[in-house]
């Protein structure tokens, strides 16, 4: 399995702007002033604390349309992640067809929304009144059938997909160092998906039904709304969002089948943190996964270089860091055993 | 439920699955073809990884999303055991590395209850959903540590150059390691019925269906879960430690997702909670994979599809079909 795909998603620019100063660290002291070094440990730091708030993001993305299935549907839907592979596939496939990165992000939209509306009407419609180890058992044959299919249609060979020129380049960060315009961008798409959502749920007549089939799905239907249409236009927007979170990330990191999966897992995490249902807890528990992964990965095994040889201290910092999250997890439901923002009793 | 007739329609259907296994490979070594004795102790190592979930999944209730964690640790407690025994260097605190299967599955299960103790008395604090993807969040971070740990080969995994020795037996002959797997598999279905008939059983059915009856009656529903779930993590331990020695090789896989995963698949195609249901589905999951594989190199797809159609209209699994409605819930 592909374990590591967010891990190296969040490592890139690691590797690609910390190497100078973990490489010649020796000569940046030598040479320059003090005051110097620390400016550029804080640039590094805002790097960072962006780079996790750029992944927390993409997590939202994901846990949103996870949170919102399960709090309106009660469903746990493994095959969550197959649709943000659909959604990156799609963008891949037609970006590289046209030419055009924004024709190819419309493409992951509309695929992944089909996807999940065609998977809703044949399979998950017939899982809502079963327990959750059928849904979980649907599901995972679901992954199956996605993985092997798209393996089917587009070989075993990732696919690439290029940032579009207009987010190409840098942007200045306060401190020195640059920031990738296109990870600000899509912060940026989170922010406004985030706004988007509230907006919806809480102002628009589909929002004030969602809201309602969450708290009583027999009176909405009794009260002529049609609640199987409503599913299915849930469960696309769900698919929309993760196929958006795809199509994004595919310019990070290689398209590739299994990248769904580690996404997936991830935005588990995210909705047991923020609570099953919630999406206020989707998006505070996604930024919390996010920064804390990303910052841990940075800062762990600088903290126990201060305390052991560095040699060792990397790798058990890295073991260390890639299981932060999970033990933050366990914290917080050792405390709270349904999430910081439970929606529902 | 320990008062059925003694010679019910399961009980000799349990009774076939549990010949069937056994003569399949007797008659694959008088034939010479060592392949299907392999095939067959991997179908009993993955159903006794299953009747361990079982314990759990089936009399608790309690759907685990995460005992490749326990799978993996059994097969990483073989596979290091038998490294430093190899390069006759001590490990941590003294202890000696060892070939002997009787001392790794002991270690095997000293091991998985000592980590299932905290894993599953933070998970159980919780229930429903919380509680699959929480499991799965243990599962996961003890995958990402054995990924990212260099010690013992982190993703490439580590070989286990000879397989381990049990006494009196030629483990490296296929049949006999295969006869050590259907023994162990035979004791875990005897705990597995022992469990189920014992007032301990009796109490993790109730915690299943009505857990606040049973704390009216002055038993705590956490305690009988824990120890439920304990020894389930125990179970599939020894199970990982033998899928070890079977391939000769553990690596983080053992430890992913898609494990638990086919866990959980093993049980529902055979048959939730029922005795034998791990065994019918793992011989159903290894033929199925097997079949598909020799037709199609898309076989995964089609698994899927077979799978989807078992959860979406064969309720109850194989054993649900071949032995009728399980008798209770």
């Amino acid at each position: 399995m592909r374990g590591g795909a967010y891990a190296r998603t969040s490592e890139l620019p690691l590797t690609l702007d910390l190497s100078p100063q973990v490489g010649r660290g020796g000569v940046f002291v030598a040479h320059f002033p003090a005051s110097e070094s620390i400016r550029l440990s804080i640039a590094l730091l805002i790097e960072q604390l962006l780079n996790g708030l750029q992944l927390g993001v993409m997590l939202f993305l994901m846990a949103a349309g996870l949170t919102l299935i399960f709090g309106v549907m009660g469903l746990i839907n493994l095959a969550h992640g197959s649709l943000y592979m659909v959604g990156a596939f799609a963008c891949a496939a037609v970006a590289a067809a046209t030419g055009s990165f924004w024709i190819g992000l419309v493409a992951s939209l509309i695929a992944a929304a089909a996807a999940g509306a065609i998977v809703e009407v044949t399979v998950i419609r017939r899982l809502y009144d079963r327990d959750h180890l059928d849904q979980v058992l649907a599901t995972f044959a679901l992954i199956l059938m996605f993985s092997e299919g798209t393996r089917w249609l587009f070989g075993s060979f990732p696919l690439y997909l290029d940032i579009p020129p207009l987010l190409q380049g840098a942007v200045p960060l306060p401190g020195g160092g640059q920031y990738q315009l296109y990870r600000l961008a899509i912060i940026g798409v989170g922010i406004v998906v985030a706004i988007g959502l509230y907006l919806l749920i809480s102002r628009t007549r589909l929002g004030m039904r969602i809201r309602a089939g969450e708290s009583d799905r027999e009176m909405i239907a009794a009260l002529g709304v049609d609640i199987r249409t409503l599913y299915t236009v849930v469960f696309a927007l769900g698919a929309a969002l993760a196929g958006l979170a795809g199509a994004m990330v595919g310019a990070l990191q290689s398209v590739q089948v299994g990248m769904g999966e580690p996404a997936l897992i991830l935005a588990f995490v995210v909705i047991v943190i923020g609570g099953i249902g919630s999406i206020k807890g989707a998006l505070f528990g996604a930024i919390l996964v996010g920064v804390v992964d990303t910052m841990g990965r940075f800062l762990l095994p600088k903290a126990l270089a201060l305390a052991m040889p560095a040699a060792e201290a990397g790798p058990i910092g890295a073991a260390l860091a890639s299981m932060l999250i999970y033990i933050v997890m366990a914290l917080i439901l050792a405390f709270r055993p349904s999430g910081l923002f439970a929606a529902q009793s | 439920m320990t008062n059925a007739p003694f010679m019910t329609r399961e009980t000799i259907i349990n009774a076939l699955l549990a010949l069937l296994l056994l003569g399949f490979p007797l008659a694959a070594q008088a034939m010479g073809e060592p392949f299907y004795i392999t095939l067959a102790t991997r179908i009993a190592v993955l159903a006794l990884a299953a009747v361990g979930l079982n314990i759990a999944l089936g009399l608790g209730g309690l759907v685990s999303f995460g005992h490749a964690a326990f799978f993996g640790l059994g097969g990483y407690v073989a596979g290091i055991l038998a490294t430093h025994a190899f390069n006759a260097e001590p490990m941590l605190f003294g202890f000696e590395g060892t070939t002997s299967m009787p001392a790794i599955w002991l270690a095997a299960i000293v091991v998985c209850g000592l980590i299932a103790l905290p894993i599953g008395a933070i998970s159980l604090r919780t229930a429903g959903v919380y509680f699959i993807m929480i499991t799965l969040a243990f599962a996961q971070m003890i995958y990402y540590f054995a990924v990212s740990w260099p010690a013992y080969g982190g993703e490439d995994g580590l070989s286990i150059y000879v397989r381990n020795e049990f006494p009196g037996l030629n483990t490296a002959q296929p049949l006999p390691f295969f006869l050590i797997c259907y023994v162990l598999l035979l004791a875990a279905l005897a705990l597995f019925w022992m469990l189920r008939g014992s007032r301990f059983g009796a109490a993790l059915e109730a915690a299943r269906q009505n857990p606040v009856r049973l704390s009216a009656v002055g038993i705590a529903p956490f305690t009988i879960r824990l120890v439920a779930f304990v020894i389930s993590a125990m179970v599939t331990g020894v199970a990982g430690a033998l899928f070890a020695d079977l391939n000769k090789f553990v690596s983080p896989s053992m430890l992913s997702w898609q494990m638990s995963g086919e866990f959980i698949v093993l049980i529902i195609l055979g048959g939730k909670g029922r005795l034998f249901g791990p065994v019918a589905g793992a011989m159903l999951y290894v033929l199925i994979e097997y079949a598909l594989g020799g037709i199609t190199e898309r076989w995964q797809f089609f698994l899927g599809l077979i799978l989807l159609c078992v959860v979406l209209f064969a309720r109850g699994g194989l054993l649900g079909l071949l032995a009728g409605k399980a008798r209770h819930g």
